[in-house]
């Protein structure tokens, strides 16, 4: 058997886990408010296709992952006028949400089947990028894998220590009561749905640009199915998220890489384990009794009352 | 289902045989991927796509992309043979049992598996004879790895996959014996992104060559990105991969079978039947051999795709022995349809285990 290089592997974990880790991060804030999208997978794909066709016509991946992040959310605000402003139920609409996603990259997508885009160049950040080991480990990623990052601090610590962060969880834990001290409820809810699908978009720009890279049809193959679970797995908290999304991200590319290197490994457990730690999880917070799931969340609010 | 929707579909069944005559014969495609994938499925796709060409108007087909292997396809063929078709094609080896079950409660609907072993009086089993293609790909990787390793991502360990590896290892060895395989079981069909890490982690490794037996063209894309790695096109051409990584390709052409079988539903005159086609009768294509291929690895390669066509020579031609030492094939001895079919063991000098 031969070894594994820690920082190849480390290098792959992180972008392994990023898409996951933009799109998980997104619905953490959407469900934070109250509301259960589970079109995370529709947003995903079409922020791939977009992503990559703008990427490919403008050789810009910076505006691929831009025009990727408005396409999804501007995706999403569909589910949130039907949600919001219609009352439709959430549930049925978020997987509406799903199929017409993935409908309309098919359609989108087929001209770029096969081609190649712009890649993202990873961050020269001079001295600190040319330390040994730690260089590679820590700086010399593409810029997308330090957005993530620092998009799950910045949601924390909105969540945490701001007043829009204290309205927003307010929203979703009580919306009556948010209402009757005069937050608009419906506005929060569509503002928050709004950065749930740019972060989705971005996920599943990283995809088709970073990751594979390549447009393929269906190609997010369950990544916002995964990125729900985190939500749930994290308990609704961001640094959690971060956790949840490495670990899936790190199990997936560490048995392939521990099977590359010829090590015997259980594949058929580990390539379930992930999912396996996820119900685990759900079995003991649910145990617990403390959910920690937003009191109003998937609850439909009707402002006339 | 509810009451009228059971009502619904009770009277489309009655209705049906009044006018079974008049109608066109409808023709159904479970996949297991999307049409868009640029492998597997896409080419199932277009064996449809030459279906309706060649019927016109007598034809209508109808289609199920991404059908989860296990009980949902249940219910995706259940439905399929419910809204009238006449015969249906299951187009992955996952979808055997679950043809098996609705075959039994639709007597008068043909049932066409793709790879299975599983027949019954209205299910019949195709396939190709992959590990043919396998063969040429195994000596165009030997002779041209440097590194001697080669990297093959396997889908799930069943009996074509892992014909699929001996194959590739017999040919690679021969020509070049210090060759090595990593074999890295992904467990999907089709995951872009799981398929081009599993790509990467092989590159990681030193492997120069990539072969694949999963649909996507990720692993194409994963090695393009990589440089100095050459792959192979799976059961598509990818012809979007040449002339390097991508050097040749299998390329399985399923419309003239398709045809076929849907004529002989026409004529009334479709039997249970299990086919293995191979590269003579142009079900295993070997695409485009490019430049980036030395011009002599390119003329054994072609020669060897002859020998095969021609029944002159067998991939698996002994003295073979199985991973264990054991014995399988004496010298001169060629393995029979059967043992390949349920073939669950790897093939003297492979590494590892297959997973159970």
């Amino acid at each position: 058997m031969e070894s594994i290089n820690p920082i190849l592997l480390i290098a792959s974990i992180m972008v392994s886990a990023t898409p996951i880790l933009l799109a998980a991060i997104g619905e953490t804030v959407v469900e934070r408010s109250g509301v259960l999208n589970l079109g995370v997978e529709g947003m995903m794909i079409t922020g791939a296709v977009v992503g990559f066709a703008v990427a490919v016509n403008s050789g810009s991946p910076g505006a691929g992952f831009a025009a990727a992040a408005l396409a999804s959310a501007v995706l999403s605000l569909s589910f949130g006028v039907l949600t919001q402003l219609l009352l439709s139920n959430q549930v049925a609409t978020g997987l509406g949400l799903t199929l017409v996603g993935l409908g309309l990259s098919a359609l989108i997508g087929k001209p770029y089947e096969g081609m190649k885009s712009p890649t993202l160049p990873k961050l020269d950040l001079g001295p600190l990028s040319d330390l040994p080991i730690l260089g590679r480990i820590l700086f010399s990623h593409d810029i997308m894998v330090y957005l993530s990052i620092a998009l799950v601090a910045a949601v924390w610590a909105v969540l945490k220590f701001t007043r829009a962060g204290l309205i927003l969880r307010a929203v979703g834990e009580n919306h009556d009561a948010a209402h009757a001290l005069g937050y608009k409820v419906v506005r929060i809810r569509l503002m928050a749905i709004f950065f749930g699908g740019a972060c989705a978009g971005l996920g599943g720009a990283y995809l088709s640009l970073v990751r594979v890279p390549q447009w393929t049809e269906g190609m997010t193959a369950g990544a916002g199915w995964i990125a729900l679970a985190i939500v749930v797995f994290a308990s609704w908290r961001p640094w959690r998220v971060l956790i949840g999304a490495y670990l899936f991200g790190g199990v997936t590319v560490l048995q392939l890489n521990l099977q590359a290197a010829g090590a015997d490994v259980p594949v058929a457990i580990l390539s379930a384990s992930p999912y396996l730690v996820t119900i685990l999880v759900l079995v003991i917070i649910s145990a617990r009794g403390v959910h920690g799931a937003p009191g109003s969340l998937g609850r439909p609010f009707h402002p006339g009352l | 289902m509810n009451r009228r929707t059971l009502l619904a579909s009770a009277a489309i069944l009655a209705a049906a045989p009044a006018f079974a005559q008049d109608d066109p014969v409808k023709a159904g495609f479970i996949y297991v991927g999307p049409i868009g994938d640029g492998g597997w499925t896409y080419e199932h796709n277009q064996a449809r796509l030459a279906v309706e060409e060649h019927f016109g108007d007598a034809v209508e087909t109808v289609y199920q992309e991404s059908v989860p292997e296990g009980a949902d396809a249940v219910r995706a063929i259940t439905q399929m043979a419910l809204s009238g078709a006449d015969i249906i094609f299951t187009t992955s080896f996952g979808y055997m049992d679950p043809t098996m079950e609705v075959a039994a409660k639709f007597p008068d609907v043909k049932f066409e598996h793709a790879t299975g072993y599983k027949t019954a009086d209205n299910v019949s089993t195709y396939s190709a004879r992959f590990y043919e293609g396998r063969a040429i790909q195994g000596h165009i990787a030997g002779s041209m790895t440097e590194t001697n390793k080669i990297g093959y991502i396997a889908s799930f360990p069943i009996p074509e996959v892992i014909r699929g590896i001996n194959s590739a290892y017999l040919h690679a060895s021969k020509v070049n014996p210090d060759v090595e395989f990593s074999v890295v079981w992904a467990y999907t069909w089709f995951d872009p992104a799981k398929e081009a890490d599993a790509a990467r982690a092989l590159i990681e490794n030193g492997n120069d060559v990539i072969l694949q037996h999963t649909d996507s063209t990720a692993p194409q894309a994963a090695a393009q990105e990589a440089g100095d790695v050459i792959t192979f096109g799976q059961a598509s051409d990818m012809a979007e991969y040449k002339p390097q990584p991508r050097v040749s390709s299998i390329i399985d052409d399923w419309a003239p079978y398709y045809i076929d079988r849907v004529q002989a539903v026409i004529d009334g005159t479709w039997e249970s039947q299990q086919v293995w086609h191979g590269i003579d009768e142009g079900m295993v294509e070997i695409g485009e051999i490019t430049d980036a291929v030395p011009e002599e690895v390119r003329e054994e390669a072609l020669a060897l795709k002859e020998e095969i066509a021609s029944g002159e020579y067998h991939p698996f031609t002994g003295p073979i022995n199985r991973q264990d030492g054991s014995a399988w094939l004496a010298e001169g001895e060629t393995a029979d349809d059967g043992t390949l079919l349920g073939m669950d063991f790897y093939v003297e000098g492979l590494t590892g285990e297959i997973p159970n």
